[in-house]
């Protein structure tokens, strides 16, 4: 069985299949098995706790992570990297919100495609409403669980 | 047999955290998370809680000693505080956070001197109650034994 294992935690360097370094986030887990890419996640949230928490739950279910801290950071990781197959963001992030980089990533004629889900420790049906108008596929209440995101990926994860 | 004595151990330790409200399901969920390709996920995340939770106490603390207090700042580090407690299951420190976020809301500046008392000192406890959780754990894995794992329900 042939496998390619991306390097594992690193904090702020980044190899990426191919041997780019991105210095930008957090990557984890296998970029092939058996010569087929494993599903890359871009997980966005400024709270490190949540950042380790969503990339763990993707992990166990063999997806490729790769973790920011910053919308600003997910927006240059995808002009570096444009194969990333999902993002989930938190929506309260200073600066720029999930809700800021929902739209720009919709916006985007390269990136629209990419399947974006919001994670908020509040559910406020404005801010729900206002993300699923804007193209959310889901709005996950935090802290998420592992049902719910596998359910998400299952879905949007081919 | 020490393993089984020690198992027994940890269950009725990690059972009275939970039973006391220190601890709620959200914990077991990291819990399963962990396996043999990241044996210490939960005692990692949690490391992060008290480094994070550490700063913001610090932020709170200077915020609110403030000649003019800023409740609007104070109420955004305990939203955070709620959020990363909530996310590790540390159930007392996230209501602690739901109380201090009620007296930012009504500018209570004693409120909120008292709450910052209260979760300092939760989040001490928890952190004492869970670093003897996790050796219990190192003395379980060290002879031989599996670490049991509560279920959610």
């Amino acid at each position: 069985m042939a496998t390619t294992t991306t390097t594992t935690t690193a904090t702020t360097t980044t190899t990426m299949k191919g041997g780019k370094v991105t210095g930008l986030g957090e990557v984890t887990g296998v970029a092939e098995a058996n010569g087929v890419a494993t599903p890359h996640v871009l997980a966005v949230d400024d709270s490190s706790v949540d950042r380790a928490l969503i990339a763990g739950v993707l992990r166990s279910s063999k997806y490729r992570v790769t973790a920011v801290d910053s919308g600003k950071k997910a927006l240059e990781l995808l002009d570096l990297e444009p194969n990333v197959n999902m993002i989930i963001t938190d929506y309260c992030m200073p600066e720029m919100t999930g809700y800021d980089l929902l739209k720009k990533v919709k916006e985007s004629s390269e990136l629209r495609e990419i399947p974006v889900a919001i994670m908020s420790s509040e559910k406020v049906k404005a801010r729900e409403d206002s993300c699923m108008k804007e193209g959310a596929v889901a709005f996950l209440k935090k802290p998420v669980q592992r049902n719910e995101v596998w359910s998400l990926c299952h879905r949007w994860l081919r | 047999m020490e393993v089984s004595r020690l198992q027994r151990r940890y269950i009725d330790f990690i059972s009275a955290l939970f039973h006391e409200g220190f601890l709620d399901s959200q914990f077991t969920e990291l819990q399963h998370l962990q396996d043999e390709s990241n044996p210490d996920f939960v005692s990692e995340v949690a490391s992060l809680f008290f480094e994070d939770s550490e700063r913001l106490l610090n932020e709170l603390s200077r915020t609110l000693d403030q000649q003019t207090v800023d409740f609007k700042k104070i109420d955004a580090h305990v939203h955070q505080l709620k959020g990363s407690s909530a996310s590790i299951g540390a159930q007392r420190v996230k209501n602690v956070c739901l109380t201090f976020r009620s007296c930012c809301d009504e500018n209570n500046l004693e409120g909120c001197l008292g709450c910052l008392q209260q979760v300092k000192q939760e989040c001490y406890l928890v952190k004492n109650k869970l670093d003897a959780l996790f050796r219990l754990e190192q003395q379980i894995l060290a002879t031989g034994g599996v670490v049991p794992i509560m279920s959610k329900d």
